[in-house]
């Protein structure tokens, strides 16, 4: 309990500096997004009105204490380019980005493991040394550049899958998940290698233990011996690893929809960005800094519920 | 990290004829481990040949990077006289834009980790050495800057701060302090209690000599390590960036902004987008080589091999 205590405690404090520091940075700069709203050829006066009617020359102090307060109730602001309510273009975008990492994570996972046996089956054989090549060249391409590629063979080449675009759930799976396959096939061609040399390091200890020689010994297949008695007890850490990747897929995400065409939250930050929109830069942000911070939070859960020893703190002995 | 002071000492120290022995067979052991094979001096010809490209860019007489040619629009390589690498679709000729695009990359990739190493560095021993509130609040500012996915951050920097080269090295370098500063921060802690530090506070020595003189020589070798580790990453980000158009404002060619226009025309001349792509992946791969090696040895060396 005062584990968590502390940890919750670390959190409170993390986002409070974050959600100022955004705050600070997005509203001190100039050019604010009054000239924005107000149009090429607006007057000075004109500007100011804009200014003063959505509120931007009360002080900094204020104006981000009335914003964290209403973070709270649900009142993000409203967008100062579309009216959008800032909170509703959110959850309604997060769910796509939310499909698109687990597509992705799955795809990883699906890559990784096989390979991460295979490697781990026989260390240093020809099969592992390519594996680790193949992983080498594979995390030296960032994911918007396999994202191109992806296009270029799958899309344009081939005419397998669509380049672009989006099906929700409700035209039915197959049309929903066809244009997820490249972009989630483009994050999971990046995350893999980590999650495979993790899983190989831990199933090579895990392979010279007494039980897998007696397996062997009763003359158990070597699939049924990996699959079956290897895999679970080496796959700690690289769980441990999916759930901090999470974290690392939210930067991912963020390109791979901007390629793709994907409505995503990561998408709404771009277009924000692109069109000086602060009110949604700011949501967007602290979201991905909340998503990011209780994905770590939960990461440590699960830790400490895995390892006692984490429990104690400090105080750990051995 | 501890033992690489140790291990530089201890070549002289080491007298006896014994362990000379095993140290020789540990050495021979490890250049057999560690031999330059083909992969070690492919990717160093490569970033060779890059460097020295986007080096001396200006002197080799290339076209000018945006100089367009309305006769070969889109050309593919080879096909246009002049043009090595063809076109894009303003006519501007490829192969200068790529080495000028370069110099983007390269210089973001050394400037970026050098700028977040030195942050880091600066930061961790303060937090290292003098313990309390600063440590406190160094502890809470690298938490709140992890706190949010490095690529947010940049798109928050870009949109304040615009995209002049050097505010882009700047704040990608900001990401690299994190790291950075806890590694320093936990070297200098272990350091800072032992016992030729206390002799020379003992001597009178003030904390700023202590900390340059005692402290930095010993913790910035694992900081080293890690700048090379942060070169591809810093190329692959601001590559990123410029893909999103947040990085260097347009005429200027990077790599990343030539593949985003590229996509483009994917379709129609898919070389736009495949030249400096590949040369971005040569480049990012053959750094991610090299900085392996090394690394390998490094480590080999401080867990005692030789």
């Amino acid at each position: 309990m005062r584990f968590l205590l502390r940890r919750f405690q670390r959190l409170v404090i993390v986002m409070a500096a974050v959600t100022f520091v955004t705050f600070i940075l997005v509203n001190v700069l100039p050019g604010d997004v009054a000239y924005e709203m107000a149009g090429m050829d607006a007057s000075e006066a004109e500007v100011a009105e804009i200014r003063e009617e959505i509120g931007l020359n009360r002080p900094l102090p204020i104006r981000y204490l009335e914003w964290v307060g209403g973070v709270f109730t649900g009142d993000w602001g409203r967008s100062f380019i579309n009216e959008e309510d800032v909170w509703h273009a959110i959850t309604q975008r997060f769910p796509v980005s939310i499909e698109l990492m687990l597509l992705a994570q799955v795809m990883a996972l699906a890559l990784a493991v096989p390979m991460g046996m295979i490697s781990a089956y026989r260390p240093d054989s020809r099969a592992d040394r390519i594996i680790a090549g193949v992983a080498f060249a594979s995390v030296s391409m960032p994911s918007f550049m396999t994202g191109l590629l992806l296009i270029y063979f799958f899309s344009l080449t081939l005419g397998w899958l669509p380049a672009t675009g989006y099906e929700p759930l409700s035209a039915g799976l197959w049309a929903n998940l066809k244009p997820m396959i490249l972009p989630a096939l483009s994050l999971a061609l990046v995350e893999w290698t980590v999650l495979m040399r993790t899983l190989r390091a831990e199933m090579i200890g895990v392979l010279q233990e007494d039980y897998i020689s007696l397996a062997r010994a009763k003359g158990m297949s070597n699939a049924r011996i990996l699959w079956g008695h290897a895999l679970r007890p080496s796959s700690f850490t690289m769980l441990t690893i999916l759930g901090l990747q999470v974290a690392r897929l939210m930067g991912g995400t963020i390109i791979i929809e901007q390629i793709f065409g994907i409505p995503g939250v990561g998408r709404l930050l771009i277009h924000a960005v692109y069109t000086r929109d602060f009110i949604v830069i700011q949501g967007c942000v602290t979201f991905f800094a909340l998503a990011f911070v209780l994905v770590n939070f939960a990461v440590d859960i699960a830790y400490a519920w895995l390892d006692p020893r984490v429990r104690q703190g400090g105080k750990a002995h051995g | 990290m501890a033992d690489i002071a140790a291990h530089t000492k201890s070549a002289a120290s080491q007298s006896e004829a014994a362990t000379q022995d095993a140290n020789a067979a540990a050495i021979a052991a490890f250049e057999k481990r560690n031999r330059m094979g083909p992969f070690m001096w492919l990717p160093i010809i490569w970033l060779c040949i890059v460097i020295a490209l986007a080096l001396f860019a200006p002197l080799l007489g290339l076209l000018p990077a945006d100089e367009m040619d309305f006769m070969a629009l889109k050309a593919a390589p080879g096909a246009a006289d002049g043009h090595l690498l063809g076109t894009d679709h303003l006519g501007r000729d490829l192969f200068s834009r790529v080495i000028y695009g370069g110099r983007v990359s390269l210089t973001v990739g050394f400037a970026a980790p050098a700028i977040g190493v030195g942050l880091g560095l600066i930061l961790g021993m303060a937090a290292g050495y003098y313990r309390g509130w600063i440590d406190d609040v160094v502890g809470i500012a690298i938490d709140t800057w992890l706190a949010i996915p490095g690529l947010v951050i940049l798109l928050l920097f870009a949109v304040v701060f615009g995209g002049s080269l050097f505010m882009v090295c700047l704040s990608l370098g900001l990401l690299f302090i994190p790291t950075a500063a806890r590694i320093t921060r936990a070297a200098t802690m272990k350091y800072a209690g032992r016992e030729f530090v206390l002799a020379a506070r003992a001597m009178g020595a003030s904390d700023r000599r202590i900390l340059v003189k005692e402290i930095l020589p010993n913790v910035i070798w694992p900081l080293i390590a890690f700048v090379l580790i942060d070169i591809p990453i810093a190329i692959v980000v601001e590559g990123a960036l410029s893909f999103l158009g947040l990085s260097v404002k347009a005429p200027t060619p990077s790599w990343g902004g030539i593949i985003a226009e590229g996509r483009e025309h994917l379709e129609s001349s898919p070389h736009i987008a495949l030249i400096p792509t590949a040369v971005m992946f040569l480049t990012v791969l053959s750094f991610n080589l090299v900085g392996d090696t090394i690394r390998r040895r490094m480590s080999d060396v401080r867990e005692g091999a030789i």
